[in-house]
């Protein structure tokens, strides 16, 4: 199980996937803005969504788990 | 009838005000069209554009209206140090003090800054000019006016919109030095998640900050003085309206004057001079040092250091904020897409913003 964690403080301005999609290593999961950057938050493993704990507009605290991969 | 065609400004039109109305133009087609520096470009294009018609006397000396922003506005020091207000209350030094050691790396983007001094005397500009040239390296728009309208007010077009030009394009002049002087490994270097910084940390830092540099550097004061209290404002937390004010309101005021004043002093006499070229190619001299400078800095220190920087921080040390910082994240996130150096390269990045304003403020106690 690998969890998707804010790498810095910020407001999630996308979630790409849902609950029970497959995603592979690498993959665009989450974008993150901050410092008005868009930052694309990847698949830290491959695996399958099992939850997601944010959605869009969230501001986010780093280290913050945004979703669970099994 | 001839006279009364001679009190229009058709027949008066030269050459050099042709040329300059197409600058002007091409500063308001890359603002509206390529989104370079537009909160700039566009009254500092528009600025141009109408200095350069004949008859208007807009920067008649005593009279003109321009000439008074001008004259109010920067000749008495009165909008660089506003702008730097409303830019500390915009400003989280977090990162800077979570690590410190991202102060030594603001400190050593300002290379660039020296060489290009040296350089702009190479070629013939006398020591005031020079420093006004070599602080365009430091990346940072509202300094280098300030300099410039100390030492050598007659460059003040030139060495304004160089900088604003080289700050827009950061993203296209650093990332290729970015990366001919670090290896892949490096690039790929991960860094620590910063440690909380505390409220009481964000206080005092500007209070610390403002005293021992304005002791150490005293020409430094108006810029320094007014960077950290705009950065008391937004830190202190009982003073909000203050610091919004200074952030945005006051901001956007002093950011109107300080374009089309700038703009103003581009007149096709002052302008359309072979020095303006030299200017310009000794800026992105001084720019391209220092983006260097930062990143070889960050390898010297890694040689030391028991945690590794990531050297692509380094070049984050000149201060056009936040984007030298973007950059950083951007190329270390081509390297590997699960590293962030964003917050880490803010910490250089306002410490380069500090550096730039303590070479200015040597430049003009040595050179004023």
């Amino acid at each position: 199980m690998s969890d998707v964690t804010a790498p810095m403080a910020g407001k999630v301005i996308e979630v790409k996937v849902q609950v029970g999609d497959t995603v592979n290593e690498n993959d665009e999961v989450l974008i993150l803005e901050a410092m008005k950057m868009e930052m694309p938050i990847v698949a830290p493993a491959s695996g399958k969504v099992s939850e997601i704990k944010c959605q869009k507009g969230d501001s986010v605290a780093a280290d913050d788990v945004l979703m669970v991969i099994e | 009838m001839f006279d009364m065609i001679m009190t229009t400004g058709v027949v008066h039109l030269t050459i050099g005000n042709l040329v300059m109305w197409l600058i002007a133009f091409l500063f308001i087609y890359l603002a509206i069209t390529k989104n370079y520096e537009p909160l700039l470009l566009v009254p500092i294009g528009f600025g141009i554009l109408v200095v350069n018609l004949p008859l208007t006397f807009l920067m008649g000396e005593g009279e003109g209206l321009l000439w008074k922003f001008y004259h109010y506005g920067l000749e008495w020091e009165v909008i660089p140090p506003l702008i730097f207000l409303g830019l500390g209350a915009m400003t989280d030094f977090g990162p800077m003090i979570a690590n410190p050691k991202t102060l030594i790396l603001g400190a050593g983007a300002q290379f660039g800054v020296y060489v290009s001094f040296f350089g702009a005397l190479f070629l013939g500009f006398n020591i005031p000019e020079a420093c006004s040239i070599g602080i365009i390296g430091g990346a940072d728009g509202p300094t280098t006016i300030y300099t410039t309208v100390h030492l050598a007010p007659h460059l003040l077009g030139a060495t304004a919109v160089a900088a604003y030009s080289y700050m827009s394009l950061v993203p296209i002049i650093q990332p290729p030095i970015m990366r001919l002087l670090t290896t892949e490994k490096e690039r790929k270097i991960k860094m620590r998640q910063l440690r909380p910084v505390s409220k009481k940390e964000k206080i005092i830092f500007p209070l610390v900050t403002v005293l021992v540099i304005c002791l150490i550097v005293p020409a430094s004061a108006p810029l320094m003085a007014m960077f950290m209290l705009g950065n008391l404002f937004k830190e202190c937390g009982v003073v909000k309206r203050l610091a919004d004010a200074a952030a945005n309101e006051l901001m956007n005021i002093v950011t109107i004057l300080l374009g089309i004043s700038v703009g103003a002093t581009m007149s096709a006499e002052g302008f359309l001079r072979p020095q303006v070229i030299f200017v310009f190619i000794m800026g992105l001299v001084a720019f391209a040092f220092s983006t260097a400078a930062g990143i070889m800095l960050a390898k010297l220190m890694n040689l030391f250091a028991k945690e590794k920087i990531n050297p692509l921080i380094g070049s984050a040390g000149v201060s056009a904020v936040p984007m030298a910082a973007r950059v950083s994240q951007v190329v270390g996130a081509k390297a590997d897409p699960k590293n962030f150096l964003l917050m880490h390269a803010m910490g250089p990045n306002v410490a380069g913003v500090i550096g730039t304003v303590v070479a200015a403020g040597v430049f003009i106690a040595l050179a004023g």
